[in-house]
């Protein structure tokens, strides 16, 4: 098993590597520059300008930038915002805890509508309850998240006036107010992102169920005269849960990067914001930081998901 | 303008026998802005105006938070190096200049004791120096004292390159000394005209010697107070979040009486202006919006809830089309718009006159800007009731194709006209932004009509509007025959405004494009009434100057404006915010207040 885990780590320094070679070309060699605004700007000569590019490193050949990056991200030096004049790992830091609390709460409450509903409408096939699910599950999933966003705020902030719509990272409560204040403000983001993600996770469970609990080994146990519950829990969803955690751990990153539409709409200062304004202000080293964070953790979740596999099923982690 | 004239008018003002208003809105009749009528008021001997403060709150604080809404957050908060309004409206909170802008063009004293002027002895009578006394008894945010050092420092701090400060050209051409604690001296290298540019507005804000002292030049970066600021301004600093919020809370020991009425101030960023107004207008959530760059429609619509409205400050920021003088279909030496080449159809001036005929401001106002524009044959523009009176725009398809038809431009079989077998195509680029494809389909169903073929093309603005050398679609390379965007006036004095386009300033293949004469206009009375204007130190031959210049761009159609645009911004009901289109949003913060 160690000696599994170590070969998949080996790989994945190579992997990283590459994406974050790839990454810093592609931003390098994409239009617009990070001092656009200055150049409209009467008051701020040619000189200035040129003197922010030389400073920066703007001016020096693609590959010595990138081996520039490459050392000080090796030595834990990120680099920092053109924009913001600020580190890019603080500018991260700040951002993360907004991320995680709603994409993080939308993940569990999409897995605790998903699991569920997805696991019970398997038992029933084509009942009445796997019909409504199947259908509103459908309907979730061809809604997009910018529609239904702008729609609960339609509803619930501006016709009901129950919640609010923009997101406030403080607070000026403290103790319980704090707390129920924070839930409120997350109510919307949350449903918006859970429900989203549970009408696609819902067909995928009961799909995975489907798939097991047609199995010899399933009536065998049936056969045995094993309650339906027991059946279920302990023989169908543990194998039906591999592809599900697969699922699960490829969403993760996503749950560190953040929704950057979902953030857009409620004003969230998260990581997609961020990405999202960097982007658009050509703050490289912010889109550099945050892609390669991203790409670090698609590679990490893929790691620990086999890792998982071979601990749910053994034979994977022998070859 | 008649020198002598001007002359006695303000020896009227100076003796009583005119008041003020009449003086600025004869003034008004030949195109010069009330900023420039007062700095003229002011160089003849007549104090500036001291608007009567509005301000009713009798004592400091008890009006609860201020929640303002930036669709673009603060990205740093450090004025001298602001990219753009969002971070110069941020560090405002917390930094002060000696003066601002008020709502009519007049100079309000923030940090400063008085106005200079020649009757108090602080303007020189060459034009050369100021002298700024400063208000006593300020102090930092961390109880030390502000002193004539500190104004001293900011100068050398903003006009050190190293420093690569965007306030530098304002520092570039002058020095600063000190002639004691309270008291500074300017002295510029030529004669100054417009004296009220370095410590005013918000290149103007001044910073701690003791705390920036050591982060000069190449270190200036590292400097904690970056980060998080210590002013002399009515908020203190609490908290900063890059792009999403900026907090601050009552300064017990502003120097200035009653004032801020606010307990704190929240500043948060990040979103679309949409959904900005509708927090402010619709919902309440906000008490003040910035910059709602949304149709007019839109707005109208949100306003009809009630909890909020739009509110309006009128500067002179200006919408146009510039119109190419070279060829950008030519290309010499591997440049394109090369100033070797002369544009093959726009050489004829009457062709230009004719394409300005074909622009149909009143319906773009209509369609798009609404309360949000105002229609002008100026690319110089003041306050509504300050717009020249030389120029006129019409709107005239039938007066164009006249035109063209006597240039020799004839309706060829498919409709489009040509000549010497040469078919009258334009290429149209703007940057990418609803309003600024409607107005293209707008223009280019009227030149149809006129039997022009327009193409139209749109660049997305971070392309558009930056300085990239290899990328051919940035406005400054200009390959095409017109292009459409605004360029904000930034102070209300038009020198800055207006110096791009002399013939010295021709972007091309030599200078990177970094001329930011971009319609490669050459026209020696320009270039000479503008090189008139900048060592005229008699304000008013000055001011004719620049209005010959204005009337220079209209009669040579070099640009067509479009719109006047204002700035347009959501407010609650409830708020009484001071906005001056001269000034940045949050310049005058401190007579904000709430009417109960």
């Amino acid at each position: 098993m160690s000696q599994y885990v170590l070969r998949r780590l080996l790989i994945a320094i190579p992997s990283l590597l590459g994406i974050s070679a790839v990454l810093f070309f592609v931003l390098a060699l994409a239009p617009g520059d990070p001092f656009s605004e200055l150049a409209t700007n009467p008051n701020v000569p040619p000189e200035v300008q040129a003197a922010l590019r030389a400073r920066f490193g703007l001016d020096d050949p693609i590959y010595l930038r990138y081996l520039h990056w490459l050392s000080a991200m090796v030595h834990g030096d990120w680099g920092f915002s053109f924009v913001s004049r600020m580190n890019v790992d603080t500018l991260i830091l700040q951002r993360l805890p907004a991320t995680l609390y709603v994409i993080g709460s939308a993940q569990i409450l999409a897995l605790l509508i998903a699991i569920p509903v997805g696991v019970y409408a398997a038992t029933k096939p084509y009942s009445l309850f796997d019909q409504v699910a199947n259908t509103l599950a459908f309907v979730g999933f061809s809604l997009p998240t910018f529609f239904t966003g702008i729609l609960f705020i339609l509803i619930f902030s501006v016709t009901l006036d129950w919640l609010p719509f923009v997101y406030t990272t403080d607070i000026k409560a403290t103790g319980i107010h704090y707390v129920l204040e924070m839930i409120r403000q997350a109510i919307m983001p949350v449903a918006v992102l859970g429900l989203f993600q549970a009408a696609s996770m819902t067909r995928f469970v009961r799909s995975a169920m489907l798939d097991v609990i047609r199995l010899d080994y399933v009536t065998t146990a049936r056969a045995k005269g094993l309650g339906q519950a027991k059946v279920i829990v302990k023989h169908v969803m543990r194998n039906a849960m591999i592809p599900v955690v697969t699922l699960i751990a490829l969403q993760m990153p996503a749950v560190f990067g953040g929704a950057i539409v979902t953030e857009q709409i409620f004003r969230i200062p998260g990581i997609g914001s961020l990405l999202i304004s960097s982007i658009l202000s050509n703050d490289t080293p912010v889109v550099m930081a945050v892609t390669f964070v991203f790409a670090c953790l698609v590679v990490l979740f893929n790691l620990i998901a086999d890792v998982l596999y071979g601990w749910l099923d053994p034979r994977i982690s022998l070859r | 303008m008649l020198d002598k004239e001007l002359r006695s008018m303000i020896g009227d003002v100076k003796d009583g026998r005119m008041d003020r208003r009449a003086f600025i809105q004869r003034l008004a009749a030949v195109g010069l802005t009330a900023p420039m009528a007062n700095q003229i008021l002011a160089i003849g001997g007549v104090a500036m105006a001291q608007s009567p403060s509005p301000y009713p709150p009798t004592k400091r604080g008890g009006g609860g938070p201020l929640k303002l809404l930036w669709w673009q957050g603060p990205t740093l908060l450090n004025p001298h190096f602001a990219t753009g309004t969002k971070d110069q409206d941020g560090s405002r909170v917390f930094y002060e200049p000696l003066a601002s802008w008020d709502v009519d063009g007049n100079l309000n004293p923030i940090l400063a004791a008085e106005i200079p002027s020649t009757a108090n002895g602080g303007l020189a009578a060459d034009g050369k120096s100021v002298i700024w006394k400063i208000k006593p008894g300020v102090k930092w945010h961390d109880g030390k004292p502000l002193t004539a050092d500190d104004f001293v420092f900011t100068f050398t701090y903003a006009s050190d390159p190293a420093t690569a400060a965007v306030s530098i050209s304002t520092y570039a051409d002058m020095t600063v000394e000190k002639v004691d604690d309270l008291t500074i001296r300017i002295l510029f290298k030529n004669p100054t005209p417009f004296w009220a540019n370095a410590f005013v507005g918000a290149y103007g804000c001044v910073i701690p010697k003791h705390l920036f002292g050591d982060y000069i030049g190449s270190k200036s970066r590292e400097a904690p107070t970056n980060l998080a600021p210590v002013g002399t301004g009515p908020y203190k600093f609490v908290e900063f979040k890059p792009g999403d919020l900026v907090r601050g809370a009552l300064n017990p020991d502003y120097h200035m009486p009653n004032r801020p009425y606010f307990d704190t101030i929240d500043m948060k960023g990040g979103g679309d202006a949409v959904s900005a107004a509708r927090a402010v207008i619709q919902t309440g959530e906000f008490d003040f919006a910035w910059n709602m760059q949304v149709e007019d429609d839109v707005l109208l619509r949100l306003e009809k809830g009630g909890k909020g409205k739009t509110v309006y400050a009128v500067g002179g920021d200006i919408e146009f089309i510039a119109i190419n003088f070279t060829d950008p279909n030519t290309e010499v030496d591997g440049e394109r718009s090369s100033m070797k080449t002369k544009h093959p159809i726009f050489s004829d001036p009457n062709v230009r006159k004719a394409l300005a005929l074909l622009v149909d401001r009143e319906s773009v106002k209509k369609a798009i800007y609404g309360r949000a524009g105002r229609t002008t044959a100026n690319y110089l523009n003041g306050p509504e009731k300050f717009v020249s009176k030389n120029t006129s725009w019409e709107f005239n398809i039938e007066k164009a194709s006249k035109m063209l038809d006597d240039a020799g431009w004839k309706v060829g079989a498919d409709g489009i006209r040509e000549k010497d077998g040469k078919k009258f195509k334009l290429l149209y680029q703007t940057s990418t932004n609803g309003p600024r494809q409607k107005t293209q389909a707008i223009v280019k169903q009227a030149c149809q009509k006129a039997g022009i073929d327009v193409e139209l093309k749109s660049v997305v603005a971070s392309v558009f509007f930056s300085s990239d050398v290899a990328n051919n679609d940035t406005y400054p390379k200009f390959y095409a025959d017109i292009e459409m965007f605004q360029i904000p006036m930034t102070q209300p004095d038009p020198a800055l405004h207006m110096r791009r386009y002399i013939s010295a300033n021709v972007a091309t293949k030599e200078n990177k494009w970094q001329g930011p004469n971009y319609p490669r206009y050459v026209n020696k009375d320009y270039d000479a009434a503008i090189a008139a204007a900048e060592t005229e130190i008699d304000l008013v031959k000055r001011a004719a100057l620049y209005i010959k210049c204005n009337d220079l761009l209209w009669q040579d159609t070099v640009f067509i404006p479009v719109m006047h645009r204002l700035t347009v911004d959501a407010c609650a009901n409830t708020l009484k915010p001071v906005i001056s289109g001269w000034a940045n949003r949050t310049d005058n913060i401190q007579d904000w207040y709430r009417e109960a």
